[in-house]
């Protein structure tokens, strides 16, 4: 084996014993602090060019992990490292390149635009941040580029949130994604609030961005067919631990855990629609 | 016949022009089946159900025409007065997200009683029926849980808490919006499986609205595919999951991921080509 293949062969993101927890406080008069344990202790690693899809009912602390690998969660324990380096101990100011490495797209697209921007400022906002060297004319060149990439018009820079439907504001927060040239993006359930005609659209824009670019996913959702159709492995969440992992195929033809059968058993059966092939 | 709507239009008219929501359809309901409206964001299958109970906004901005008869009446020829006793009594509403549709102000409960003491003054006990309304939509140790205010309950119970306040008033015809889209799995499975007992239980019609084909495979009677404001096809479920005659949807069926299917791309659907066929 050469030096070559050992650096493909390194995870791109790999987290040990993970452990998030919220402080919560109680009582109105008598104060005191509780402690809600979000994530106990979990590790994994996603290869370079790969989707990891990570599956649970809410509240198993799926998200909460996308999270704190973007400091937005408050990790208690355990270690981050993306690309050989340890980043979870990083001061702030060290931690901003990785800032522009790993992006991230949320459930509900309108949620996460500001309705007083133009689809323009949005887009180009990361590259306010990451590419401080970029003149305007060469960001808006890079927005109608992305824009491009992700099957929007261009006259679509200089139109505002509101007037796009919901697939299309999930193509905006894509290109938003995709601006400052990441490598890896964490997909937080980006296709639950869509319809299956639109969802159809997105899953495979990401899947052309993967093989275009090259971009590593961490997706997490609750519908276990399209992450069965998107990811190569799994990581099945109960309870903030880890129940299930391995590769997609194994694990939904033998679900070894009773969490996982059960979630599997969940799943509509379709038996007219499959039945019809 | 329960419900028959004929050639409903509703058109809604702003500064920037006239929106044809709903382009004329016709549909009907029978008694304790379940009608399905699918069809994606925008096809005007809410709006179809809002417009029963005139929940849409008043003329001129909004504009319903055509015949919708419950019980031998025509809902849009009722009073303003008379539509009141129609909503809640004879045709009950849950929609998507049950967080925004309960007050957070006031427990579950006194939600549940509000309905109860509004539509049926014949009941002595409304605690007591708040309680087995709880029971009945299996929610555990209900006397407890009826003094619960919704944020101290999960988005599953909080649905479950929507369909007690839609049985309180004993509705014949219950709309289901969208009803497990914001629910994980199993607890959509969980109302799925509660929907279909009550549905037996209280002889109960159901139209249900969604996008989610799992759901109208296991749970509907028949089947109302909408698309841009018209009804492309309809008939009875099996057969038009089984057989879909029109291109539409024919699409639609196809681009649903499937387990095991093991494709390399979700298939779409193509809307130029749709164009071409009349729709």
């Amino acid at each position: 084996m050469n030096g070559e293949m050992d650096l493909i062969e390194a995870p791109l993101l790999e987290v040990r014993d993970l452990k998030v927890t919220y402080e919560a406080q109680r009582g109105s008069f008598f104060k005191h602090v509780e402690y809600v344990h979000a994530v106990k202790g979990v590790s994994f690693k996603v290869a370079r060019g790969t989707t990891m899809g990570l599956v649970g009912e809410s509240g198993s602390g799926k998200s909460t992990i996308g999270k704190s690998i973007l400091r937005l969660a408050p990790m208690a324990a355990g270690s981050i490292s993306y690309d050989g380096q340890e980043i979870s101990s990083l001061s702030d100011r060290d931690f901003m390149p990785y800032r522009k490495k790993i992006q991230t797209i949320f459930q509900d697209p309108y949620a996460s635009m500001n309705p007083r921007l133009t689809i323009a400022s949005i887009v180009a906002e990361p590259l306010m941040v990451h590419a401080k060297e970029m003149s305007k004319t060469q960001r808006l060149e890079r927005v109608a580029d992305l824009l491009e990439k992700v099957g929007l018009p261009a006259d679509a820079m200089n139109r505002y949130p509101h007037q796009f439907s919901g697939g299309q504001r999930q193509r905006i927060c894509i290109a938003r994604a995709l601006s400052s040239s990441p490598e890896f993006i964490i997909c937080d359930e980006c296709v639950s609030a869509l319809d299956v005609s639109v969802q159809a659209q997105i899953v495979n824009l990401l899947q052309d961005i993967q093989d275009e670019l090259g971009i590593t996913y961490l997706f997490i959702a609750h519908d276990l067919a399209v992450v069965e159709h998107i990811c190569q492995e799994a990581l099945v969440m109960e309870l903030g631990e880890i129940v299930e992992q391995g590769p997609t195929d194994a694990l939904y033809r033998s679900p070894q855990h009773p969490y996982t059968q059960r979630l599997l058993n969940a799943v509509p059966k379709m038996p007219t629609i499959v039945g019809a092939g | 016949m329960l419900l028959d709507v004929n050639d409903l239009k509703v058109s809604f008219h702003s500064r920037d022009g006239v929106n044809e929501a709903v382009k004329g359809i016709s549909f009907h309901l029978e008694e304790g089946k379940t009608l399905a409206i699918v069809g994606e964001s925008g096809s005007g299958k809410s709006v179809t159900s809002m417009a029963l109970t005139k929940l849409l906004p008043p003329e001129p901005l909004c504009r319903v025409s055509g015949k919708a008869t419950l019980d031998g009446k025509n809902l849009f020829d009722l009073s303003a007065k008379e539509m009141r006793a129609v909503r809640g009594k004879k045709i009950a509403y849950i929609f998507q997200e049950p967080g925004t549709s309960l007050n957070p102000y006031y427990t579950v409960g006194n939600q549940i009683a509000e309905a109860i003491k509004y539509h049926r003054t014949d009941v002595p006990d409304v605690w007591a029926e708040v309680v087995s309304l709880l029971d009945q939509v299996g929610i555990r140790e209900p006397e407890k849980r009826a003094k619960d205010y919704p944020h101290q309950m999960s988005g599953g119970m909080k649905q479950r808490v929507m369909i007690a306040i839609a049985l309180a008033c004993r509705p014949r015809i219950l709309v289901a919006d969208e009803p497990t889209t914001a629910l994980d799995v199993t607890i959509e499975a969980q109302i799925i499986d509660l929907l279909k007992e009550l549905r037996t239980k209280l002889n109960m019609s159901i139209i249900l609205i969604t996008h989610n084909f799992g759901i109208v495979d296991e749970f509907a009677d028949d089947i109302a595919v909408m698309f841009r404001g018209e009804i492309v096809e309809s008939g009875p479920a099996e057969s038009v999951l089984a057989k879909p005659q029109h291109p539409y949807t024919k699409a639609l069926i196809k681009c649903i991921p499937k387990m095991g299917a093991k494709l390399k791309r979700l298939p779409v659907v193509d809307y130029a080509s749709l164009e071409g066929c009349g729709v």
